[in-house]
């Protein structure tokens, strides 16, 4: 069992007691709720006459069904205008915040509350959204929930949990230029399975994550899910607090250094006890993507295809064979083929896994060195994650660059990763997303095929039309 | 609320592992405020393909109409954490779920709603699965105390967590009104949170 992790210290302050069959009752410090899973709660309270019991600990935006083009109300889709009525007319009645289209602090609910200061180390967090575990970055305990569990938030401000054990995935190392966090979790997912996690938080340590800014951390925690872990988190540092420093919802004032002491005093300590631990090195990590229909099935870019038969013998069990197989039909590509020159129809740059100003200024860097212009048949769609994300890569001019190599600029939110807004793949389309799924018809077509990789590949395979590599072009950038 | 020991019916098997709940419900689905109608509309895009190519989903067989006990591979319900998957397998029909394991969040999901997921070895599933497409007229019976599915002569060991298993059989699986009991404590909690209190010691 762990002992002495920030898992372990978040789990004994939040919890309120054990509930009858053994299940612990655990406060939850922030709660976030979106248009999607949050209507149905909101009317299960109704039936059962209840109030939301603290609505000040929960924020609510709208991300998932907003159009990203022309967002005058009411919406285009009179299922998507209904679910946002709903949401303006639940929070008003509770007294709940709703951060709406337009208020400059919209956007992807995961990406809004960490640029506000809401998200703070040593915090539960819970979202009915399984990509909560992006708030872990800071050092606080956050997982998905679901509708159910979304009323009984807002009517206790807790949850019925059972504990989760703690694996420490070390990585170690620097990484090379042109692999980003995005390849570091990939290829995490890609040895520990997509569901080698389930029943486990993940704390990610060791000097690679150690020298990652806030929003990389954000990136590799986001996908912890994707790896079978609820939840997934970074030890809270110096990177943490100078992120934190002056955002509106953060400490101010002398309350900063009494928070800043007891931040410290909750990361893990140094001789902690995990359930289990993992280490990578830095070195090994690849420009990688995904090719299958599991975020598990990931390949570096140097690498071919494997054959369905080495996933018996190198990480998989000979069951999955099936499923590999299954994706090699559904993806409609061959063992020992490369992804290197694949062709594509559609780039998708955004989501709560890769849709903040860093992952923008990278793909604008890509662009420069490029030079040249997305082929006219390859569909581009930049989304920013938030309002505040748009502005911000607006005041660098980063919004001209990109329309000028020809990608498409977008309104905030979660857009093309789960196609819920007008922006969706058509037919067999092959679309190259910074995103973080690539289950069959993700990404609204229901024969659409994903291929995730970082905002940097997806740049410059948006213009070349191919599965591109950054690597030369990185050296290039170095040796002029 | 009552508890929930035995739940017993005809099964459905469906085959794979890591079906994720965009499977089960595909997010244009997600357009709703209510969970109403969801169950039309369970696995529509593997069962529109299927049909396309002449097959039949375990879902749109006729054999299997009527079933309530699902039987399905590992990780199944990975992925997003909509509810609305879950809400379609039920209102399709299904009262209890075997797998070789489960996501969280959907067992979680399922527990809130009275919905048992008890696990079983991938050869007893293979089996069991073997069994019903057989004869899919065959009782399935699962007991909760006696931790067994029953089909048949056959009968196996069945594994849930124990708090899990409690909340079932002590008729507690909605866990709202154990929560809302201690009301009183979690205000208390509140106030010595440091995060909500600005660090005061």
């Amino acid at each position: 069992m762990s002992r002495g992790t920030l898992f372990d210290k978040i789990w004994k302050l939040h919890s309120i007691g054990q509930l009858e069959g053994g299940q612990t009752q655990l406060f939850i410090g922030l709660h976030l709720i979106h248009e999607v899973t949050s209507p149905q709660a909101f009317a299960m309270l109704r039936e059962l006459d209840l109030q939301v019991a603290f609505p000040e600990n929960t924020l609510a935006t709208v991300d998932h069904i907003v159009p990203t083009d022309d967002q005058a109300r009411p919406f285009a889709d009179p299922l998507a205008e209904e679910m946002m009525k709903a949401l303006e007319e639940n929070t008003r009645a509770s007294g709940i915040r709703l951060y709406n289209v337009g208020s400059g602090k919209q956007g992807v609910v995961h990406i809004i509350a960490p640029e506000l200061g809401l998200t703070q180390p040593g915090m539960t967090v819970a979202c009915g959204d399984s990509h909560t575990a992006t708030h872990g970055a800071f050092g606080a305990v956050a997982f998905g929930i679901g509708t159910s569990q979304v009323r009984d938030v807002l009517a206790t401000q807790t949850l019925a949990m059972d504990p989760l054990k703690v694996r420490r995935v070390e990585v170690n190392g620097v990484l090379a230029a042109g692999t980003y966090a995005k390849d570091v979790i990939l290829h995490i997912i890609r040895h520990l399975g997509v569901k080698g996690g389930a029943g486990f938080a993940y704390e990610f340590a060791g000097t690679s994550i150690e020298a990652m800014s806030m929003e990389e951390r954000m990136t590799v925690c986001n996908m912890a899910i994707e790896g079978g872990a609820r939840c997934g988190y970074i030890n809270p540092d110096q990177i943490t607090f100078d992120y934190l420093r002056g955002r509106e919802f953060a400490p101010q004032g002398d309350v900063w250094q009494r928070a800043e002491d007891w931040w410290r005093s909750i990361a893990s300590n140094p001789d902690a006890d995990y359930d289990d631990l993992v280490t990578f090195d830095a070195a090994d990590i690849p420009p990688t993507l995904t090719w299958g229909i599991t975020p598990g099935q990931a390949v570096g870019l140097d690498e071919t295809l494997p054959a369905v038969e080495e996933y018996a013998v190198e990480e998989y069990a000979v069951d999955e064979q099936d499923l590999i197989r299954q994706a090699y039909a559904y993806m409609d590509l061959a063992p020992g083929q490369s992804m290197l020159g694949v062709p594509i129809d559609v780039v998708f740059i955004g989501s709560c896994t890769n849709g903040r100003l860093s992952d923008l200024r990278e793909v604008a860097r890509i662009c420069k060195l490029h030079g040249g212009q997305v082929p006219a048949q390859i569909k581009t769609v930049i989304v920013p994650g938030s309002e505040a994300v748009k502005v911000a890569a607006e005041a660098e001019g980063l919004d001209k660059i990109f329309i000028k190599h020809g990608f498409e600029w977008r309104n905030a939110g979660c857009s093309m990763c789960l196609a819920m807004n007008p922006d969706k793949l058509v037919g067999r389309q092959i679309c190259a997303s910074t995103s973080n799924r690539n289950f069959k018809g993700r990404q609204g077509s229901p024969a659409g095929r994903t291929l995730l990789m970082s905002p940097a590949m997806a740049a410059l395979t948006a213009l070349e039309g191919k599965i591109s590599d950054v690597r030369p072009l990185l050296n290039k950038e170095v040796l002029s | 609320m009552s508890a929930l020991t035995k739940i017993a019916g005809r099964g459905v098997p469906l085959r794979g592992n890591d079906i994720d709940t965009d499977r089960i419900i595909p997010a244009r689905f997600l357009r709703c405020v209510t969970f109403d109608g969801l169950g039309e509309h369970a696995f529509a895009d593997d069962r529109s393909q299927l049909k396309a190519a002449g097959k039949l989903h375990p879902f749109s067989d006729p054999v299997y109409a009527g079933a309530t006990v699902l039987v399905v591979g590992s990780n199944f319900g990975c992925g997003s954490s909509r509810e609305h998957a879950p809400q379609s397998l039920q209102k399709w029909g299904v009262r209890a779920v075997i797998g070789e394991s489960f996501a969280e969040i959907f067992f979680n999901n399922n527990i809130a709603m009275g919905i048992p997921c008890v696990s079983l070895s991938a050869a007893d599933i293979e089996c069991l699965q073997g069994l019903i497409e057989d004869n899919p007229a065959h009782n399935v019976e699962i007991d909760l105390q006696a931790n067994t599915v029953t089909v048949a002569d056959a009968s196996f060991a069945i594994k849930m967590p124990e708090a899990a298993r409690q909340m079932f059989v002590r008729g507690q699986w909605d866990a709202t009104v154990q929560l809302l009991t201690n009301l009183t404590q979690v205000r208390t909690r509140a106030v010595r949170i440091p995060y909500l209190n600005k660090f005061t010691p």
